[in-house]
């Protein structure tokens, strides 16, 4: 896919600002005094486990949800009152497949540029059938379409209109591994024309390649900032340890004091604390066993993210 | 790819018409129609199935009904009546007894649905001008068989009685005034004539209010609604987009069922065909718009499938399809006055069957169109663009 070279996008430096955004359903806050901003021409990575409001805030930024308090901008228009504008230039693509599978890959995509009014929606449709490599296909249904054409088709829908902001909801969800780096590789190209991402995801692999990632968990926003920017804001200090048997001491370690995080890597397993005097010492006894290799390292960005996981249960249980 | 094209406008407003965003729907409906063969197919061969079965099966002037004499006496006059009544099409004289408790029994178990008693000394007091009774007891649990044979039954009797010439009355008695009956624009009575308009509105009914009282919970089902919601297309727009293609969908059925009516049950048109395309093309849309509200309030495909025979039971009973109008209460007149069949049905007899044309018949046209306004109006208020 080589949408890249396509449009220059045409929006204000910061695409999305928003303050305090609050929402709840059935009494329960799903978003709570949510605030963030993201760049032009920015990915902007969104995680959080699942139910942590990701998908909610999203809703809220292109219109689909009404914040119950808070405000801000999306492109420059005021998300409670300039929903219209907002929708006109915010491709949004669904966590679930919401084109209409009864129509062929053609008709949905002309379905999508004549309700975005676009000149020549027959043109346009085919430019994205050849962009999009399914050239000869398009009078397949779309729900005869496996996962990763699916999430492709959604894509080349989502950008057909040449929206100046995408809002991914978890769009690799269930797609192979070539075809979530083709997708990757297509976002990076959109965005350096000056195309604005925001996308969900709880692929690490995928977090690290944003420009900036935001974590929320209950609702919450807990980090955000590049990945390196996170990983230093948890404080952890961390140590790996490898060799036979190295698994076996999670049990051992788990409830140490000065332990915050422990988590199994294959055959090593990570360990890690805020505390790096209290870590040392808690690993101390364990340190001269015979076989076991111990290597002070960097957290990676998972390790952060467990232990901002735990430290949310902790806070919010 | 061409690079920028004219249709990026900084100002975020929609680009493209009001217009073009309907049309887009219009062709998603009108495909997505089209995909579904079976739905489509019943669409065809519901009206022409409906239309033969109430044609053919369905007569409110009875013929055969199962019949028993009660024969009291064993005369001439007995004996004439009776064959007088095997004569004729509306009784079919299945038995004669001479006990009362038979005739009950025949009764109970439905093997018979009138009896004639000819009572002990009939002819001898008719001979003498007693004017002797003659009873009949009906079955009257169905109203309608056994008012129409009681009326026909005392016109066969004297008739009979007369030609004989078994019995010459004393007193030719001469009624003060003579009522004639004028049967205007059925002269033949006949029910199919009055059926098949009542059809082609309680057909149309019952489907178009189903199609699009599905149309916008399938979406929510399928979800499809999300990304819908998020494209900038108004309520407005979605609406007349959904129905457009049914409007055609509607026309066709009616085409059929006023084709078959006039070609296989001889129903006239003597009005003018304008003025009837007119008055359906509104009334199909008027159930459009019902069902496409009934779309906005229910939760599910299967609630709005409820709520549309909801809607379409009272529309059967009360529009005067069934049972005339004139003879409900007024409570439930008022009712039926609310209802599009209600007003659809008498401009297709008037227009059918009395040559009116649409002009004369203003008052039903203007409630059809007010029905199809509040319906509209309530539904592009309850279609909610986010997903609060």
């Amino acid at each position: 896919m080589t949408a890249a070279e396509t449009y220059k996008v045409d929006a204000p430096e910061t695409v999305i600002d928003v303050h305090h955004l609050t929402k709840s359903f059935g009494g329960r806050k799903v978003v709570d005094d949510l605030s963030m901003s993201v760049k032009k021409g920015r990915i902007h990575g969104f995680l959080g486990p699942n139910g942590s409001g990701k998908t909610t805030t999203i809703r809220m930024l292109c219109g689909l949800l009404t914040p119950d308090s808070g405000n801000g901008t999306c492109l420059g228009f005021d998300i409670l009152t300039e929903s219209d504008r907002i929708r006109r230039r915010v491709g949004y693509m669904t966590q679930k497949f919401s084109l209409y599978q009864d129509l062929s890959i053609r008709e949905n995509l002309e379905f999508v540029a004549r309700v975005y009014g676009l000149s020549d929606a027959r043109g346009k449709a085919t430019a994205a059938i050849e962009r999009l490599g399914l050239k000869g296909r398009e009078k397949q249904l779309a729900g005869e379409l496996s996962g990763g054409w699916k999430q492709r088709l959604a894509l080349g829908a989502c950008i057909l209109p040449e929206p100046a902001l995408l809002l991914l909801d978890e769009p690799t969800a269930g797609v192979d591994p070539k075809a979530r780096r083709d997708f990757w590789n297509e976002i990076h190209a959109l965005a350096a024309n000056g195309l604005s991402v925001l996308v969900s995801t709880h692929y690490m692999d995928e977090a690290e390649r944003c420009h900036e990632i935001a974590y929320i968990a209950y609702g919450k926003l807990l980090a955000e900032g590049t990945v390196d920017e996170v990983i230093a804001g948890t404080g952890l200090v961390t140590f790996t340890v490898s060799g036979p048997g190295a698994d076996r001491l999670q049990a051992e370690l788990e409830h140490a004091p000065g332990v915050d995080m422990i988590a199994p890597f294959g055959t090593s397993l990570h360990v890690a604390g805020r505390d790096a005097a209290a870590l040392e010492q808690a690993i101390a006894p364990y340190r001269d066993r015979p076989g076991l290799k111990w290597e002070k390292g960097e957290p990676t960005l998972e390790d952060a993210f467990i232990d901002l996981m735990r430290r949310s249960e902790d806070n919010f249980k | 790819m061409t690079p920028a094209p004219s249709n990026t406008n900084g100002n975020g407003s929609p680009g493209g018409s009001s217009f073009g965003r309907f049309w887009a729907m219009t062709v998603k409906e009108f495909i997505q129609m089209t995909r579904d063969r079976i739905t489509l197919a019943t669409m065809v061969m519901l009206p022409i199935m409906q239309l033969f079965l109430f044609g053919f099966a369905i007569n409110t002037t009875p013929h055969n009904l199962p019949t028993a004499v009660l024969m009291r006496e064993n005369s001439d006059v007995g004996r004439s009546i009776l064959a007088a009544l095997k004569n004729t099409d509306f009784f079919e004289v299945k038995t004669v007894v001479t006990r009362a408790e038979d005739m009950d029994a025949l009764l109970q178990s439905g093997k018979a649905l009138f009896v004639v008693e000819i009572p002990e000394g009939f002819e001898r007091s008719l001979r003498r001008g007693d004017s002797p009774s003659l009873l009949v007891a009906a079955d009257a649990t169905d109203p309608v068989a056994a008012s129409s044979a009681l009326g026909a039954l005392s016109g066969i009797i004297s008739t009979a009685l007369e030609n004989d010439r078994q019995v010459t009355f004393t007193e030719p008695v001469k009624p003060a005034f003579q009522i004639v009956q004028h049967r205007r624009y059925n002269p033949a009575g006949s029910s199919t004539l009055n059926i098949v308009p009542g059809l082609l509105g309680t057909i149309l009914t019952m489907t178009l209010l189903i199609f699009t009282a599905l149309s916008v919970t399938r979406e929510v089902e399928r979800g499809t609604m999300e990304n819908l919601l998020s494209m900038p297309i108004k309520p407005l727009e979605i609406m007349l987009g959904k129905i457009a293609p049914y409007v055609l969908i509607g026309l066709i059925q009616a085409l059929v069922i006023i084709g078959v009516g006039v070609l296989v049950f001889r129903v006239p048109i003597l009005g003018d065909p304008l003025s009837l395309t007119a008055a359906t093309a509104l009334f199909v849309i008027t159930n459009l718009s019902i069902g496409y509200t009934f779309s906005t309030v229910a939760a599910n495909q299967l609630q709005a499938m409820q709520m549309a025979m909801m809607f379409f039971l009272p529309n059967i009973l009360l529009s005067g399809f069934m049972f005339p109008f004139a003879g409900m209460p007024n409570w439930a007149q008022w009712i039926g006055e609310a209802l599009p069949l209600t007003h659809y049905i008498r401009i297709v007899r008037a227009v059918m069957l009395k040559g009116a044309s649409i002009e004369t018949l203003a008052y039903d046209t203007l409630a059809l169109a007010g029905l199809m306004a509040v319906a509209m109006l309530i539904a592009v208020r309850r279609f909610r663009r986010t997903l609060d």
